[in-house]
């Protein structure tokens, strides 16, 4: 008994640990600037709640800098690292995934490697083909750390649509039957790019061939099918695909005005959130695609000259407590699934998970489906260029 | 006490002088009356006596009070009033702290100050009206209020500018009377400028006309 | 008397210098750099073309081109056509003062917070429709594009809305200089009817007074972002909102072709600007032909009172969607085809709570730190103007409109770079000054006239009676001048409450206004927290304004020349 205790102790005594207590000093009375996308006002909340938690427990206070498009904090990075100012700098932590990662970590913008350095990394799966290790296929090399999983679903208006879609393809025949009553967020946004990943996935001969980076010859082969979908679909998209929502949310409303009949997510609680806040109308569902829907994880960044990047580990390491996934994903705070792995979870954080509240709107891990891995984030960049070489004129 | 003016002349933005140099000698309590067609530069002339002068003239000669160049001094350093034909009391300013604007700094204490003004109010019938807002005052009110408030000052010579064009035929001489029994009882030195051949006779001093030298 | 007029003057010219023009040609310069290839960060060192050939390659420049074009130069002429139309019908009825009073309201609102008033007020699913839906039988909204039209006629309109307003009172402001009942009634003794009396006599005069102001609204109207966001078409948006998307792209290359986008911005209205003024001249000589034949037509009579009630609807519209962000910030559920809201809730206002009052002081620390720093810069260079007795010299004139002309984007990346070598980006202070380049030019433009009108003649007085420079600015022209002086502190608020693009640049992000919020939300699904934000937006300049009205009436309430509804 005696023994084991030395033997705990000696463990806690390992360097990384020992570490993480000077970068607890280092952060203690640091106020993080957190850029985040700010167009929802869930997250937003959730964000100055984990300000409030960390201020309490360990002295550092969260801004939240709130973004139309993650990439301003991209730019932002970019133009210090313009002027020179390679310490101090502006950003201390961004929500962050896919492209923007990719284009950060290979122009050298990152802090890093910090994740393994995080003590509640031990929840998490690391493992070399974990959800948590690749972005986009992108690895991780513990350059950004995991806070909120991500699934791509729908949502419709169940008082006006009997039958949605079940397939990608179905989509056509749909919109055929129902002109000007779907649409998709413009491609140059995420959630856009996503609709069409997550048909390009569908469609394409062979899926497989998405998570290598991206060939001209790969790119024809893999999405003639996708255009001539498209070039069927697009003439009875809203407002004849001359123009497009900016976004999911802007989608959203118009699902709620009724000037749509469905929209889209990355998020499966959004919809029974929408409802509880008045932004949807109580007959609204989710639904995805019969073969499983893409899901990723969403990360959070530290750039290379952060002023503040011990304030910024500690954030993201109280992002990955189970307390604080387990507060997260519950449908009356935000409603985001947890991205720590159950089996590293011990009976009373599991037991905290089962006991969330749960709503109709809200649908369960099962009738989610499979997930779809994203591809490679390359061929996200090609797809929307040549969505836009196409479709902008 | 006089007011002497050594070939005082003013050029232009272009360079013209606008008259002949002007030597003039103004003993205490005199008024001298300068007359001259509109446009020869009467108002300007009385700019550069008071200190008032814009950018673009130049002036030549000398202006001495009581004998002391004052030239080259800021306008609120000369004490040489200034009146003309419009009052321009301060319409922020109730009548008497338009009166009280102008007195000499030197006299001190809320009473005697007060005391100062409601006198030189009740001189021009303006008793009880201390508190009045100026643009309520009558014109010859007025008129008469702007003049105790240039006297007031303690002037060491008094510049008029048309001072009676803009008041009703009636008015003009009860104000004339009034204007220059006053400069006469303080020995101020006056110059006025004016094309009212009326205005002249009613100060009783000499004439001058102002001549121009651009006028064919 | 000069030495003290001389300093004063010298240090009002260098605060002008170096925090007015040198930022500006700073942020040129750096933008331009970019857009020539030099990009020293991203290991770009070598003069090209290449931003220039990428920029011409990228999808939809063309179409963004020719949007920009058509709805800044359209909105611009429409408006100006309006504003005369309307002026010229009403203004021998109208009490100048009491209209100016009315248009408050819509001077005062930043284009953001009207762009999402108008985005709810004309789409399918919005308040017109709802009006005409039991008519028309309508049961879900019509899939027709009223807003974010691919031809830009909804960011037209609105442009024009913010527009009008502001001609309209600059117009009335100029025929308060001109004896326009005397020149009406000599026109129309010789006969000449009173459409074109307007036109013949009186426009021609009108003209030179406000041909600045009709730039700087051409210029905004050629590079708005905010309102474009909001009500311009998406795929593709207008080149301003174009270039600042590739601003913000994830690919950082893109910075240089976004660079060549925002020189293009300035090229574009440096030529619209050129344009007016070849019009201008060949407008001179088609009129003076015209007007030596002598028609005597009356025609234009119909047209004055079409564009007159033109006037009236789009000042309906704006009316109602100002009503809008109110009803919105004060409802729960409001689905389409209800007219008004089936529950209504404070909620909107109680839980964002914490993010309005956040935003709400940082814009009103904004607002006061720029409108005290303008207003005392105006003073001072007014002031210097007085002690030296000279007037403005047109070179600094123009400087003071410079601000105005340069559309914001072209230097405002640049600029960035600029502050961030100097260490000063991201704070407050960034964003003050970025701001204060647009405030100033208000201020001083609102305030010079006001300042010159005061009678020279009293200031002679107050110096005749032995008062120094420093007490007749004090206890003369201050006091006297204290309406205007609130007048142009509003539209200083006014101005600092609606800027967007310097905010969003200069405080990377971290200084979160009513304005970038506002924005920002417009693009999320919370209308009703958009509503709250937009109303606060609107109400701000709103309250300047009236305290401008009230503070004077209150201070001078005994003084009847001080207190009265007109300025100065």
């Amino acid at each position: 008994m005696k023994l084991s205790l030395v033997f705990a102790l000696s463990l806690l005594a390992t360097p990384a640990l020992a570490d993480w207590q000077q970068t607890l000093d280092a952060a203690r009375g640091q106020t993080v600037y957190w850029n985040a996308w700010g167009g929802d006002a869930r997250t937003n909340a959730f964000i100055a709640w984990v300000g409030e938690q960390t201020k309490a427990h360990y002295g550092v206070s969260v801004v939240q800098a709130k973004l139309s498009d993650t990439a301003e904090a991209v730019t932002r990075v970019i133009s210090e690292k313009a002027a020179g100012q390679d310490e101090g700098g502006s950003v201390d932590l961004i929500w962050i995934n896919g492209p923007n990662f990719l284009a950060m970590k290979e122009q050298g913008l990152l802090h890093g490697p910090f994740v393994a350095d995080l003590p509640n990394a031990r929840y998490l799966d690391l493992g070399p083909t974990s959800p948590a290790s690749v972005d986009f296929t992108v690895t991780v090399d513990g350059m950004e750390s995991p806070w909120r999983l991500a699934r791509f679903v729908f949502s419709y208006d169940s008082a006006r649509v009997a039958e949605p879609p079940r397939t990608m393809a179905g989509f056509v025949d749909w919109a055929a039957a129902n002109p000007g009553r779907v649409t998709h967020p413009d491609p140059s946004n995420f959630m856009g790019a996503t609709f069409l990943k997550q048909a390009l996935i569908e469609l394409t001969p062979d899926a497989s061939a998405l998570q290598q980076p991206v060939t001209d010859a790969a790119f024809d082969a893999a999405t003639a099918p996708l255009w001539v979908w498209y070039d069927a679909l697009r003439p009875n998209l809203w407002r004849g695909g001359e123009t497009y929502p900016a976004n999911e949310s802007v989608q959203q409303q118009l699902l709620n005005d009724g000037e749509l009949d469905i929209a889209m997510s990355f998020d499966p609680a959004s919809t029974a959130a929408a409802i509880a806040d008045g932004l949807l109308p109580d007959s609204a569902r989710v639904f995805v695609p019969e073969d499983g829907s893409i899901g990723n994880i969403s990360f959070v960044a530290i750039p290379y000259n952060a002023a503040n990047a011990e304030g910024a580990e500690v954030v993201a390491n109280f992002l990955l407590d189970p307390e604080t996934q387990a507060h997260m994903q519950n449908i009356e705070v935000l409603g985001s699934f947890s991205v720590l792995d159950p089996a590293r979870l011990d009976d009373a954080a599991n037991t905290a998970f089962a006991a969330l509240p749960t709503a109709p709107a809200l649908p369960t891990l099962a009738e989610l489906g499979p997930t779809l891995l994203e591809p490679h984030a390359s061929w996200m960049t090609r797809l929307t260029e040549e969505w836009a070489r196409r479709y902008v004129k | 006490m006089s007011l002497d003016l050594d070939a005082l002349s003013i050029r232009s933005v272009n360079g013209t002088a606008l008259f002949q140099p002007l030597t003039l000698h103004i003993p205490a309590g005199d008024v001298v009356t300068v007359m001259g067609p509109s446009g020869v530069g009467k108002s300007t002339l009385l700019d550069a006596i008071g200190g008032h002068l814009t950018h673009g003239f130049h002036l030549s000669g000398t202006v001495h009070l009581n004998g002391r160049d004052v030239t080259d001094l800021p306008a609120e350093a000369r004490r040489i009033g200034l009146m003309f034909q419009d009052a321009l009391l301060f319409p922020h300013l109730s009548v008497g702290d338009n009166l009280s604007f102008g007195l000499p700094a030197n006299l001190r204490g809320r009473a005697p100050r007060r005391a100062a003004v409601e006198e030189a109010l009740s001189q021009a019938g303006l008793a009880g009206l201390y508190e009045r807002d100026p643009a309520t005052l009558s014109g010859g009110q007025r008129a008469r209020a702007a003049l105790m408030r240039t006297l007031l000052a303690d002037p060491a010579a008094l510049l008029l500018d048309e001072p009676f064009s803009k008041l009703d035929a009636g008015l003009r001489d009860e104000m004339r009377e009034f204007t220059f029994a006053r400069v006469k009882s303080r020995a101020v030195p006056t110059l006025m400028v004016t094309h009212d051949p009326d205005d002249a006779a009613a100060a009783g001093g000499p004439v001058i006309a102002l001549k121009g030298l651009m006028a064919p | 008397m000069s030495h003290d007029g001389r300093l004063l003057r010298t240090a009002v010219l260098v605060v002008v210098g170096l925090g007015l023009i040198a930022p500006i040609a700073i942020g040129l310069w750096q933008t331009g750099r970019a857009a020539f290839g030099i990009l020293p960060a991203l290991g770009q060192d070598m003069v090209s073309l290449g931003p220039w050939h990428e920029l011409a390659d990228l999808p939809g420049f063309a179409t963004s081109l020719r949007l920009t074009l058509v709805t800044g130069i359209g909105s611009t002429l429409l408006s100006l056509v309006l504003a005369t139309g309307f002026c010229a019908t009403v203004h021998a009825r109208m009490n100048t003062s009491a209209g100016a009073r009315m248009l408050t309201p819509f001077l005062a609102i930043p284009h953001a917070a009207m762009a999402v008033g108008l985005a709810f007020v004309l789409a399918p699913s919005g308040w017109i429709a709802r009006m005409i839906a039991p008519h028309a039988g309508w049961d879900r909204p019509p899939d027709i594009a009223t807003v974010s039209d691919g031809w830009g006629l909804a960011l037209t309109l609105g442009l024009m809305i913010k527009e009008v307003p502001f001609l309209l009172l600059v117009i009335l402001s100029a025929l308060s200089q001109i004896p326009v009942a005397r020149h009406m009634a000599a026109g129309r003794a010789l006969g000449y009817g009173r459409g074109i009396v307007w036109i013949k006599m009186i426009m021609p005069q009108v003209w030179p007074l406000i041909r600045l102001p009709v730039w700087v609204v051409l210029a905004y109207g050629l590079s708005v972002v905010d309102m474009a966001i909001i009500l311009g078409p998406s795929n593709p948006p207008t080149l301003a909102v174009a270039v600042t998307r590739w601003f913000s792209d994830p690919d950082p290359l893109m910075i240089l072709p976004a660079s060549a986008g925002a020189i293009l911005q300035a090229v574009i209205v440096g030529l619209a600007v050129a344009m007016l003024m070849v019009a201008e001249a060949a407008v001179k000589r088609l009129g003076r032909w015209w007007i030596r034949r002598g028609g005597r037509g009356s025609s234009a009579e119909p047209g004055l009172w079409a564009a007159s009630a033109l006037v009236m609807a789009l000042m309906a519209v704006g009316a109602l969607a100002m009503v809008s962000l109110v009803v919105w910030s004060m409802a729960w559920r409001w689905s389409f085809p209800q007219l008004l809201p089936e529950s209504w809730s404070l909620n909107p206002w109680s839980s964002a709570q914490d993010g309005w009052m956040r935003a709400l002081s940082n814009t009103l620390l904004l607002a006061g730190a720029t409108v005290g720093l303008s207003l005392g810069l105006a003073i001072a260079w007014l002031e210097g103007e007085d002690r030296a007795r000279r007037s403005r010299a047109p070179w600094a004139e123009a400087l003071i409109y410079l601000p105005l002309l340069i559309p914001q984007i072209g230097f405002l990346y640049g600029l960035n770079v600029g502050f961030l070598q100097i260490g000063l980006s991201g704070g407050i202070t960034a964003v003050i000054w970025a701001q204060a380049l647009f405030v100033f030019p208000y201020v001083m433009i609102a305030l010079s006239d006001p300042w010159r009108a005061l009678d020279p003649r009293m200031i002679r007085a107050a110096a005749a009676l032995g008062a120094g420079p420093g007490r007749r600015l004090w206890a003369v022209k201050l006091p006297v001048l204290i309406r205007p002086i609130l007048t142009a502190a509003a539209i200083g608020v006014a101005v600092s409450v609606a800027q967007y693009l310097p905010t969003l640049f200069m405080g990377a992000g971290r200084i979160a206004t009513l304005t970038t919020e506002a924005v920002t939300l417009s693009s999320g699904s919370d209308r009703r927290v958009t509503g709250v934000y937009a109303t606060l937006q609107a109400g701000l300049p709103f309250a300047a304004y009236l305290a401008a009205f009230l503070i004077p009436a209150i201070l001078h309430r005994n003084r009847r020349a001080l207190s009265g509804a007109s300025a100065t």
